[in-house]
């Protein structure tokens, strides 16, 4: 899983059968320090709750589609948590 | 399964449901000079604490087998804490 933070929601009408109702989230991944880290992208938002500014963990590929209320969704990145809190040894 | 450290812990308290009750590590992920060459969150099932030289299972099937789950959005797994590497011969010191 990886850290990232939500930019915006994308909002589809027409898409592919199997992702109806499924909010989806903009999100830059990050390092472990918080600084922009990759492309964009968009996760479907398996918390339900994640909306723009938050931190928030993630899973990619198969396991995505494993985050939500129905199985086996073609999605490829899916928010699974919201981060309170990163504690990090001092280096 | 990688070779890494564990840099922090995560915080979370909304999650889904799988995750609940569940440590999450943040792992530098290491290559053979112990140099990170990136990071991963990882669940933690062997008590293993920030500093500790840990093996990383990232495969979502074992994942699950770990845990006792026939589906679930997990991946990564703190499987073990490392007390030796020798890299060519000789003993990697763990810092």
């Amino acid at each position: 899983m990886q850290l990232g933070q939500v930019l915006g929601s994308v909002v589809a009408t027409e898409k592919v059968a199997g992702l109806e109702g499924i909010r989806f989230l903009l999100v830059q991944p990050l390092d472990k320090t918080g600084r922009p880290n990759g492309e964009t992208l968009v996760a479907a938002d398996g918390v339900a709750m994640a909306g723009p500014g938050e931190l928030v963990y993630f899973v990619a590929s198969r396991e995505a589609a494993e985050a939500l209320p129905e199985r086996f969704v073609p999605v490829d990145h899916a928010i699974v948590g919201i981060v309170d809190d990163v504690n990090l040894e001092e280096e | 399964m990688k070779v890494g450290k564990v840099a922090g812990t995560v915080i979370s308290t909304i999650n889904i449901p799988l995750l609940d009750g569940h440590r999450l590590l943040l792992c530098d992920v290491e290559d053979l000079e112990g140099k990170p060459s990136g990071y991963t969150i990882a669940i933690d099932v062997v008590d293993a604490g920030v500093g500790d030289t840990v093996l990383i299972l990232d495969e979502g099937s074992s994942a699950r087998q770990i845990l006792g789950l026939d589906h679930g959005a997990i991946r990564a797994v703190v499987v073990g804490i490392v007390d030796q590497l020798v890299v060519d011969g000789e003993v990697r010191p763990l810092n």
